[in-house]
């Protein structure tokens, strides 16, 4: 089957941040092709705790007006679930959790306290350990797999083209913009391009000398078997983050991270460590009634990360025709409103429902290229190597 | 928790360690112990108290913290890259003290040689690089706790396992008994843990540093611990090839591998009369072991129009009683509860096509599946060997080379795992010379032995491990026969209750209660037009896999369902990814009681990078999870 040989929109990347805005330019009746190194979703993407709960963010607000509406939006399941209740088994927990409500609240969200007993109430599971928690009327979760899925065939719903197994291998510039992207199945041409490709964003930005600073680290969460459905899946706390989902498993991740490198523009290796036993004890510990309850499974992600830890979504000045997308691995449940501001950044230059004036890639203009040895973002080897 | 053995955790203390010449099995809790039951912990209580008599909750969680130190890194390399305030970083190496640098995680124990799997070729194995003069870990998991039994992990048990399993001394005496290798190999100087699973292999990697070898996660039915090792021999064996039909939910639907072990280690085989289905010799020596042992069989049922297996055998089954129904399948495994009590068979046409009016139904107990096996190697897969596709070696198994090494440093093969075909399934020599040329070639490996000690075994035929006849074809004319004579509405995956038809269809799971046009429309020959079939795709989207069983009863008849609905040859569709655990292990087990300090001192949920999740309207407030070193830091600059 012959395909075109280019598209109006090119979108290097086909995790949730790229297929959202792919999708959103497709609705937009816009000619989008998304090129993915292998399966949509298949990196982080499908691999993070599907939380929906970052009202702090330029894009916060508009995450929470598209959740409740987003399986009828795409055609498709995500599982979206509102609402979420933050568990605490000490004080700076509990400080931590009233926090993450009281931003909420500064965005005109309801939330409540809760105490022991009614978080035994909410949440049959929680032991005489927990002091207390949140309930939040705000924020929820959603299935990443499912979502991801979804975003990529309503995209193909709306004429937009996924190519699979489709590396990405270099980008040509011509008068100050790029014109073609370099695959693996040969150029296709783009008028616009928009790098959303997660831990390599930062190589693509390379390829046009523009310096995205980017650390890469592997991250794990664990699965339970199923147990009976509590009234909301969205319950965390003692340094977790996670849920129980529609099928009744716990799934959830947190801990220590470890900073990697990873290869140019091949998929990563993602294992997973012994941490696995120290999730499953901090889980047993959040829920004491689950402790004979079974890890049936757990697995790996690599994320990316700015200096800052906030996003970059940015339209270049120059080349003149390429967004940078990177979420710093806080992507998944922003992506429906990231996703349109990635198309308004395309279409009109700037994005109209919010000021991503805090997410403009200047902001580390002065970055020195050895930031990630001075914070202390490195490996084991590369500490070692730095090591006189 | 003040039992006889016990210390202070509630844990029982180990036994007299198996040293060289001892002679002692180590059975936890088991033979020889002088342990009192094991502690319970009370389930699903709230608020118990149980979790506490692990040292766990509210004694170090919640302890008065220190004050954060005012210390170059993270925070002040920030505010030099442009942040609010602050100093440039030091000019010392950093330390990101919420990663996982210097926390690597330290074994309980450390053992050049571990073999996993005390099977005729994993006891050879141990006993091999024991005589050379290596110390050897043998592990197995038999016998298996009552509960992992009812989860059909790891062999497809099926629900037939008498009472007599939930006494676990009693099980630990006779999965010793029945295998005298142990006491053999405990007499050569091998420690032998019995009743010890392998959940997990750790292997550094290119994203995986923070650890300072291999390791190997071990468990009991009460805790977990990690072992360090040089060499690893897995002689992990085979399991059952499963396929559905009408009622294989019903307890009394199990595998050919399971019945021969509850029958020969367990010797608890709760089954009065059996249908065998496969004739080859799986099937036939599964049917004459339970004959030998008491169980009826009414008959074997063959899918070909020709017993697979050796005739002589075939004979022997036929003068005991035994009828070989060639060219038959399964229609419906019935009974009026939970239980099989009668078995629908039905003829087949030369296109395995149900023949009107050729029905027949068997009372029996028990429907013994004995297709084929697969080699399990899931172990393998997590320690880093890489896998190819053999259908003469029953699907995925290990490269491997003469000395059976696979391509992982220090990983070797042997058994089943590495390949099995059901010509051998009558002769031990295989697994056992497969066996010796792996404890061998691992104790040169260590330097214990010269290479002129290895010429004896060099020629045998057994290395590598010859294919059989391919057996996908086979298995696929089974499925096939099963689809026309019981539809596709029968459950794939039974812990998701994912249908034939639903998996083709790519469909959500029930319980989502989805209905749309697009939805609809969507399916494997959609997923198709994308890119490859890929079988962990089709999971995600079905949920075909993702049960308690770990994929055991349909991970094999997905992948032929999958070959069969697309056209695809089996050893196109990539293998769906192992993860830890391999078994199902309660929290409370995996629950590591020596986790150090610097573990819980700086656990946060995400990065603990402080701007990342600070309300954008407000430039500068950062906020810092607490952890249990420091207190919860909301700056506001």
């Amino acid at each position: 089957m012959s395909e075109p040989a280019g598209a109006a929109v090119i979108i290097i990347g086909g995790g949730v941040t790229g297929l959202s805005a792919g999708w959103w330019l497709a609705r937009a009746g816009v000619d989008v092709l998304v090129l993915e190194r292998g399966i949509v979703g298949w990196e982080a993407s499908g691999r993070n705790g599907g939380g929906a709960t970052h009202v702090y963010s330029p894009f916060g607000l508009e995450e929470q007006r598209l959740w409740p509406q987003m399986d009828d939006l795409l055609g498709y399941p995500t599982e979206y679930q509102p609402r979420r209740i933050g568990v605490a088994l000490t004080e700076p927990q509990l400080a931590l959790a009233r926090r993450w409500a009281e931003i909420g609240e500064m965005r005109g969200f309801r939330w409540e306290s809760l105490d022991r007993r009614q978080l035994k109430e909410l949440v049959p599971i929680v032991g005489d350990n927990a002091i207390g928690g949140t309930y939040l009327h705000f924020g929820g979760h959603a299935n990443p797999q499912r979502t991801v899925q979804a975003y990529a065939w309503a995209l193909q719903d709306h004429g937009g083209r996924i190519l699979q197994h489709t590396p990405v291998t270099g980008l040509t510039v011509r008068g100050g913009r790029v014109t073609a992207v370099e695959t693996t199945r040969g150029p296709f041409g783009a008028d616009t391009v928009v790098i959303a490709a997660g831990p390599q964003t930062g190589l693509f930005a390379d390829m046009l000398g523009v310096a995205l600073p980017l650390a890469p680290a592997r991250v794990e969460m664990i699965a339970t078997e199923p147990i009976p459905l509590m009234p909301t899946g969205g319950v965390a706390g003692n340094g977790l983050y996670g849920r129980q989902t529609l099928r009744g498993n716990l799934v959830y991740g947190g801990g220590p991270h470890e900073w990697v490198d990873v290869p140019d523009m091949a998929a990563p290796e993602h294992p997973n460590s012994p941490l696995v036993r120290n999730l499953a004890r901090r889980l047993a510990e959040l829920f004491p009634g689950a402790a004979h309850v079974r890890l049936i499974r757990s697995w790996g992600g690599v994320v990316e990360n700015t200096p800052d830890g906030l996003p970059v979504i940015d339209r270049l000045s120059d080349p003149d025709n390429v967004v940078l997308a990177t979420m710093s691995s806080v992507g998944f449940g922003l992506s429906p409103a990231a996703g349109r501001g990635i198309s308004e950044l395309v279409l009109h230059g700037r994005c109209l429902f919010a000021d991503l004036a805090a997410l403009a890639l200047r902001r580390f203009a002065d970055t020195p290229p050895d930031w990630r040895e001075r914070a202390g973002w490195m490996g084991s080897d590369a500490r070692l190597a730095e090591t006189p | 928790m003040n039992r006889r053995g016990a210390d202070e955790r509630g844990m029982p203390t180990r036994l007299a360690e198996g040293r060289p010449g001892s002679g002692a099995v180590r059975a936890l809790g088991g033979v020889g112990s002088d342990v009192g039951a094991p502690p319970r912990l009370a389930e699903g209580r709230p608020g118990s108290g149980a979790v506490r008599a692990l040292g766990g909750v509210g004694s170090d969680v919640g302890a008065p913290p220190r004050l954060a130190e005012e210390r170059p890194g993270y925070a002040g390399a920030v505010r030099a890259l442009g942040g609010v305030g602050g100093h440039v970083g030091a000019p010392h190496v950093e330390v990101d003290a919420r990663s996982i640098t210097g926390k690597a995680a330290r074994p309980e124990r450390h053992v050049p040689l571990v073999v996993v799997g005390a099977g005729p070729a994993g006891v050879a194995a141990a006993v091999e690089a024991a005589r050379a003069g290596v110390e050897v870990l043998l592990v197995d998991e038999h016998p298996v706790d009552n509960d992992m039994m009812a989860m059909d992990v790891p062999l497809y048990f099926g629900g037939r396992m008498q009472p007599a399993v939930r006494n676990r001394s009693l099980m630990l005496e006779r999965v010793v008994e029945s295998n005298p290798a142990l006491a053999a190999a405990a007499e050569a100087g091998v420690d032998v843990q019995v009743g010890t699973y392998v959940w997990a292999a750790f292997v550094p990697g290119p994203t995986f540093r923070e650890l300072d070898g291999p390791l190997l996660g071990l468990a009991d039915e009460r805790r977990s611990w990690l072992v360090g090792y040089e060499r690893l021999i897995v002689a992990a064996g085979a399991r059952d090839v499963v396929l559905g039909f009408p009622g294989w939910e019903r307890a009394g639907v199990m595998g050919a591998h399971a019945a021969a072990a509850l029958l020969t280690r367990y010797r608890a085989l709760a089954a009065r009369r059996m249908v065998v289905l496969g004739s080859g010799e799986l099937g036939l020596r599964t049917a004459a072991l339970a004959v030998e042992h008491g169980v009826e069989v009414a008959a074997v049922v063959e899918v070909a129009d020709a017993v697979r297996g050796d005739a002589k055998a075939a004979r022997a089954l036929a003068d005991a009683g035994v009828p070989i129904l060639t060219s038959h399948t399964v229609r419906e495994a019935r009974g009026r509860t939970g239980e099989v009590e009668s078995v629908v068979l039905v003829s087949v046409d030369g296109e395995t096509k149900p023949i009107a009016g050729a029905e027949r139904e068997i009372a029996c107990d028990t429907v013994c599946l004995a297709v084929g096996l697969a080699p399990s190697v899931e172990l393998l897969a997590l320690a880093g060997a890489r896998l190819r596709f053999s259908s003469g070696l029953g699907g995925w198994v290990p490269e491997i080379d003469g000395s059976m090494r696979t391509s992982a440093a220090g990983v070797f093969a042997a058994g089943d795992c590495a390949g099995v075909h059901e010509g051998w399934l009558a002769d031990g020599d295989p697994a056992r010379s497969q066996g010796r040329l792996a404890g061998l070639a691992a104790a040169e490996s260590l330097g214990a032995l010269r290479p002129a000690a290895r010429s004896p075994l060099r020629a045998s035929a057994a290395v590598p491990p010859a294919a059989g006849a391919q057996v996908h074809g086979h298995w696929r004319t089974w499925l096939r026969s099963l689809i026309h004579a019981g539809g596709w509405d029968v459950n794939i995956c039974q812990c998701e209750e994912v249908t034939r038809r639903d998996l083709v269809e790519t469909r959500p799971p029930r319980y989502l209660a989805w209905d749309s046009a697009s939805m609809t429309a969507r399916n494997v020959e959609t997923l198709l037009r994308d890119g490859p079939i890929n079988q962990d795709q089709i999971k995600r989207l079905t949920r075909a896999g993702m049960g308690p069983c770990q994929s055991r009863r349909c991970r094999e008849q997905v992948g032929l369902l999958l070959a069969e609905a697309t056209g695809t040859p089996a050893e196109r569709i990539p293998l769906p990814t192992f993860r830890p655990p391999i078994r199902p292990l309660p929290l409370s087990v995996l629950w590591p009681a020596d986790e150090p300090p610097a573990m819980r001192e700086d656990w946060v949920s995400w990065f603990g990078i402080p701007t990342q999740f600070s309300p954008h309207w407000e430039a500068g407030m950062a906020i810092d999870e607490p952890t249990a070193r420091g207190r919860l830091i909301v700056s506001e600059e």
